[in-house]
């Protein structure tokens, strides 16, 4: 009989990060369909390319690395990051943007720093301030919501969309099918109040509908990743309440230079910021309390840089600063252990 | 029915427990060898008393403790003993410690044996004393001697006895058969444990998956006239944790690092309470327990009734073991149980499940993933822990980090690792960081003792040299006093005046040692006062007081004396000379054992480096105190009394913190009864006052006994060590005398008592020594 010995546990849960990763795969569907449903073939096309690319990148990363390839390639976490990039960038983005992002995302950010687990910043989020940089006109021109077309569901053709993104397509296309979105429209207002921004602008008075559905989407799967435990609830209800607090308070103060709350939450990037990239495990925040410290710190973030910063959406920023901040919310919020009167806080006690 | 609170954490394995609930319990084949050994429990190893070749008999004590955290060892059945030597252990290191092999006669015949007719008629003391006699241990799973946690409530006040019945481990059955066919000795046992710890309340916590059970223990526990609850928790790993039941049933935590005694609390396992009733109502010592054989791997998974030193393969052939399907064998749960490699080791006092598994059931671990900080092991820990952060300090070796985020709490109870989904085996890394840091610790407090010897040595030769000159000094000048006093006064020659005041010192040794029993005996009496109230407490006050003035006296003039007397006499210096070639000797041997067991790289290197170094110090020590005497035969002894400046008496300062920690919760709980306001005010002030006598006595206590502990780790002995050698001398002599009466023929006799002398020689010094610090 060949018996050995072996450390206790002796048994373990069926679960396994692969099984984790597939359960955030999945959450992501409503909002895909959303997004394709308003916006066109684009969020499709950018997703197919994105993952493959992503996980040609990850297979030369871990050649490079000498790690065992299947193993690794199974664990789904760079599907992941190229989903929550695709999404991120315009739909009818060149195929060079969603290369240089997918590389930058998964070979910088990711595998240099040491692969999944060790890297300090979000990958999709440093992909994505990265394009926002480098190419600000292409990252602004967002596809226009079909709702903004006046009459039935109108989007633009496969084909064409395929062409947009590969190669190249005259103008007149792009100033039909893209304009700008919501929140660049509230950002360069040029004088006028808010109220007389929503009745002039096309985008807010009728396609901003469009970008409500797609917050609920994202909403949904973060709801449903929420009842299968794969996160709790405590970064982004503590990011969704602080942002609204934050913007209630200005737009209560004064309503005609800042934006409703309610606006806030529901477009932009909100809504997948904080279900699904707030919500990252390894570049956040570790103890309940420290999420959500990390949270409401990123929901404030996200309101001043949209605010007062020079780019129309924050998220990414605002993610990108907070992860930098998280090692040491981690040492400022170590929960109280059990039979301990109080939490130990910094590095070292001194009680000890 | 009492409240159920709740603990953070936990999770909910399948339980796999039916399985072996559907047959009775039977009882195990009688083996034909038992392998019974010497450390089945927290504390030191039994001493085997009988050697090869001897006959004994079912009950009969082999092995008896040698310190007061250790337990008794009885012949499980009759028969001869074949060996005593290591043999593997069920432990996770896979080691072999000592056991005593016995083959069985196959009468298994009793010795003589009887309960205790009424034990509440028996002193509190003595009913203990039966008990440890009868080698009770913990039987949940880590074995402490149940005798010592009956003593709590001489310096605790135990205000709740909890019995833990929530076997929260999957597959394990043996306490859930144990309740539901034998309730009436569990009920039995607890009135004995509730008899001597005298808790105002007890409670019995048991998961709600054992309906039956709980059902046998509400039919006997309908005529019983203690307040006991029976508290259903809900089913959740780790809920049998010793803290998280008393944090499930009492919503109290023990605070990290204390015991639950300090916060009034005393809990017993069910398997502890029935072995407590069969030792005092029928003299039974523990030396069968109940055992759930189970697992895929074998055919008839049932629990049995079985001896201890029963190896594992006949357990599992009782259970019709399919052998090709069995790849993993797990002693105690799933969760916190180790692995064997080997089926002949031994069942033991707290072998509560072997577990046959399949390599499906029990696969093995996948490969280890990164860790993504999913936080799932953080939503499991009971310990309220971050596990992951734990786990990247400890793979980073940043144990200082590890240590402040409170590593030592974590009770390896294995959740973190069950949930994570990355596979990693978080349980391991934190056993690494714990020996890691121990280990330091341990190097630390080395080179720390080894710095204080040093310089201990260095303050005495120093000391020495000056004591040599000045008293060279003073002989000259006496030398010159009284030349010119011979010059002066030729016929004036008076008698030396110093012979005549010399004491004797062995009267006075006698003295001191009767002073201090005295003091013993009024001691104890007042202490039984104070736990009585009884009224003449102020009396026994003045007597305890005039006895302890009585003993310094005599232990003064003792000290005073007694160098005089013993420096100089050849006995002493022989016996010393041999005390140090036996230390020698140990050490040699140590030495030897050391390099072989590195040479074979052995896990133990660590226990025997450690000892190695004791030895060396012991060795060393005893060189020293050869040399100081022999080399200064006829010199005049420095006066130890230097050494002890205020006489403190410490036995005294710890009474007082205890009897003041009584009365302030005394008066605490009297505070909480109280309803009327100005009472209330009242007695809030006088509760502070006691607060602040009890700080100050507190405070007292800490300083006297750090200043006993300097003094005497000043004169180069390390108290806690001699105490220890104190109590062994002494436990030799007993030994020594038991051998004695033994002893037939006159050859081994006269050598026995040779033996016997020095041994009981060197007790006595050591108690001399001990008792100058004390
Ligand atoms: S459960 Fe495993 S993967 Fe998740 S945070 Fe804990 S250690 Fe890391
Ligand atoms: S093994 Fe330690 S860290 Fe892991 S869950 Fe148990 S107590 Fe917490």
């Amino acid at each position: 009989m060949a018996l050995i010995r072996l450390s206790s546990p002796h048994v373990s849960k069926a679960n396994s990060t692969a099984n984790v990763m597939r359960l955030v795969l999945i959450a992501t569907l409503p909002g895909i369909l959303a997004m394709t449903f308003f916006f066109g073939w684009g969020t499709l096309i950018q997703i197919a390319l994105a993952c493959s690319l992503a996980l040609a990148f990850e297979a030369a990363a871990l050649k490079l690395r000498k790690r065992p390839l299947g193993f690794f390639l199974s664990d789904g976490s760079a599907l992941v990051t190229a989903i929550l990039l695709a999404v991120a960038i315009p739909p009818f983005s060149a195929w060079w943007v969603t290369a240089t992002g997918i590389f930058f995302a998964i070979v910088i950010a990711k595998h240099l720093y040491g692969g999944l687990g060790n890297n300090p910043f979000n990958p999709a989020m440093v992909a994505y301030a990265l394009l926002l940089v480098s190419f600000p006109v292409e990252m602004t021109r967002w596809t226009s919501p079909m709702t903004q077309h006046g009459g039935g569901w109108e989007i633009a053709g496969f084909i064409d969309t395929l062409q947009a993104i590969f190669g190249s397509v005259d103008a007149v296309f792009y100033d039909s099918f893209t304009g700008a979105t919501p929140l660049d429209v509230l950002k360069h207002r040029g004088g006028l109040t808010t109220e007389e921004l929503w009745r002039q602008s096309d985008v807010l008075s009728s396609g901003v509908g469009a970008w409500y559905a797609v917050s609920a989407a994202w909403f949904m799967g973060g709801i449903f990743l929420l009842s299968r435990k794969i996160f709790t609830w405590h970064a982004p209800l503590s990011m969704l309440i602080a942002l609204f607090l934050t913007a209630s308070a200005f737009y209560g103060f004064d309503p005609d230079n800042y934006v409703n709350p309610v606006v806030h939450l529901s477009v932009g990037a909100t809504m997948l910021g904080a279900f699904f990239i707030a919500t990252d495990p390894v570049t956040s925040a570790t103890s309940n309390k420290g999420k959500m410290v990390f949270g409401a710190l990123l929901g404030v973030l996200i309101y001043v840089i949209r605010t007062w910063g020079n780019y129309p959406d924050a998220v990414a920023f605002a993610v990108l600063l907070m992860n930098l901040c998280a090692p040491f919310i981690d040492q400022y919020t170590q929960p109280r252990s059990f039979g301990h009167t109080r939490a130990n806080r910094g590095m070292k006690g001194k009680n000890q | 029915m009492s409240k159920v609170f709740s603990f953070h954490g936990g999770i909910h394995p399948p339980g796999n427990k039916k399985r072996s609930t559907r047959a009775a319990i039977g009882k195990a084949p009688l083996p034909k060898t038992l392998v019974v050994p010497m450390q089945q429990h927290i504390g030191g190893p039994a001493d085997p008393l009988v050697k090869i070749g001897d006959q004994v008999l079912k009950g009969q004590l082999i092995a008896e403790p040698i310190s007061r955290i250790s337990a008794a060892i009885h012949a499980p059945t009759s028969g001869k003993v074949v060996d005593v030597a290591a043999y593997p252990i069920p432990h996770a290191s896979g080691l072999s410690e000592e056991c005593i092999v016995i083959e069985s006669d196959g009468e298994d015949r009793w010795i003589e044996h009887q309960g205790l007719d009424d034990y509440r008629q028996l002193r509190r003391q003595d009913l203990i004393e039966h008990i440890r006699n009868c080698g009770i241990a913990g039987m949940g799973g880590a074995g402490f001697p149940t005798d010592v946690k009956l003593h709590l409530s001489e310096d605790h006040i135990v205000n709740t006895l909890i019995i833990n019945a929530a076997e929260c481990e999957p597959y394990i059955t043996a306490d859930d058969m144990l309740m539901r066919e034998r309730a009436h000795e569990v009920l039995g046992g607890i009135e004995i444990i509730a008899h001597l710890l005298r808790p105002s309340h007890v409670l019995i916590g048991i998961e709600d998956n054992k309906p039956n059970a709980i059902h046998a223990l509400e039919a006997v526990l309908k005529d019983t006239e203690l307040n006991i609850d029976i508290v259903v928790v809900p089913t959740k790993y780790p809920s049998g944790g010793e803290r998280q039941l008393i944090k499930l049933l009492t919503d109290l935590e023990v605070p990290s690092g204390r015991i639950p005694a300090d916060i009034g609390i005393v809990c017993q396992n069910v398997g502890t309470t029935a072995a407590v009733y069969r030792a005092v109502h029928y003299g039974e010592p523990l030396i069968s327990r109940i055992v759930t054989v189970t697992g895929d791997a074998v055919l008839h998974p049932r629990n049995l009734e079985t001896l201890i030193g029963t190896p594992f393969s006949t357990l599992l052939e009782a259970c019709d073991l399919r052998p090709e399907a069995l790849s993993k064998l797990v002693m105690g749960g799933p969760m916190m149980g180790v692995t064997v490699e080997n089926d002949q080791i031994p069942v033991i006092k707290t072998t509560n499940c072997l577990i046959a598994a399949t390599a499906q059931e029990m696969p093995l671990a996948p490969p280890a993933q990164a860790c993504i900080r999913c936080g799932m092991c953080e939503q499991a820990c009971p310990a309220e822990l971050l596990p992951q952060q734990l786990y990247w300090f400890a793979k980073g070796r940043e144990f200082d980090k590890a240590k402040h985020h409170n590593l030592f709490d974590c009770i390896e109870c294995g959740a973190c690792a069950y949930v994570c989904p990355s596979n990693i085996p978080l349980v391991q890394y934190y056993r690494y960081a714990k020996s890691e840091i121990r280990t330091e610790q341990r190097d630390q407090q080395k080179a720390d003792h080894a710095r204080q010897r040093f310089e201990a040595r260095q303050a005495r030769l120093e000391r020495e040299v000056a004591e040599k000159e000045a008293r060279r000094k003073a002989r000259a000048e006496e030398a010159a006093k009284a030349q010119q006093q011979k010059a002066a006064t030729q016929s004036d020659a008076s008698p030396q005046p110093a012979a005549a005041a010399e004491p004797d010192a062995k009267q006075l040794k006698t003295a001191a040692a009767v002073a201090r029993t005295k003091l013993k005996k009024a001691q104890k009496a007042y202490d039984e006062a104070v736990g009585t109230n009884a009224d003449n407490l102020a009396e026994l006050e003045a007597a305890l007081n005039d006895a302890r003035s009585k003993a310094e006296a005599a232990e003064k003039a003792l000290a005073a004396g007694a160098p005089a007397t013993e420096e100089g006499s050849g006995d002493d210096l022989k016996q010393l000379k041999v005390a140090a070639a036996v230390a020698r000797t140990k050490l040699k041997k140590a030495q030897d054992a050391l390099k072989n067991a590195e040479d074979k790289g052995l896990d133990g290197v660590d226990k025997l480096r450690a000892t190695l170094v004791t030895l060396e110090n012991k060795a060393e020590e005893a060189q020293q105190a050869y040399e100081q005497a022999a080399n200064k035969p006829a010199s005049p002894s420095p006066a130890p009394t230097e050494e002890k400046p205020a006489e403190v008496d410490i036995k005294a300062l710890k009474q007082q913190v205890s009897i003041m920690r009584t009365k302030l919760k005394k008066a605490e709980s009297a505070l909480d009864g109280c309803e009327d306001e100005a009472e209330i005010a009242r007695m809030k002030t006088e509760v502070n006052e006691l607060k602040q006598r009890f700080e100050q006595a507190t405070a007292e206590f800490d300083k006297a006994e750090q200043a006993l502990i300097e003094r005497a780790a000043k004169s180069g002995i390390d108290l806690k060590q001699l105490r220890i050698d104190a109590a062994m001398a002494r436990a030799a002599v007993t030994k020594g005398e038991r051998s004695l009466s033994k002893a037939d023929n006159d050859d081994e006799r006269s050598q026995i008592e040779q033996e016997l002398t020095s041994a009981r020689a060197k007790a006595d010094e050591l108690n001399l020594t001990l008792s100058q610090y004390e």
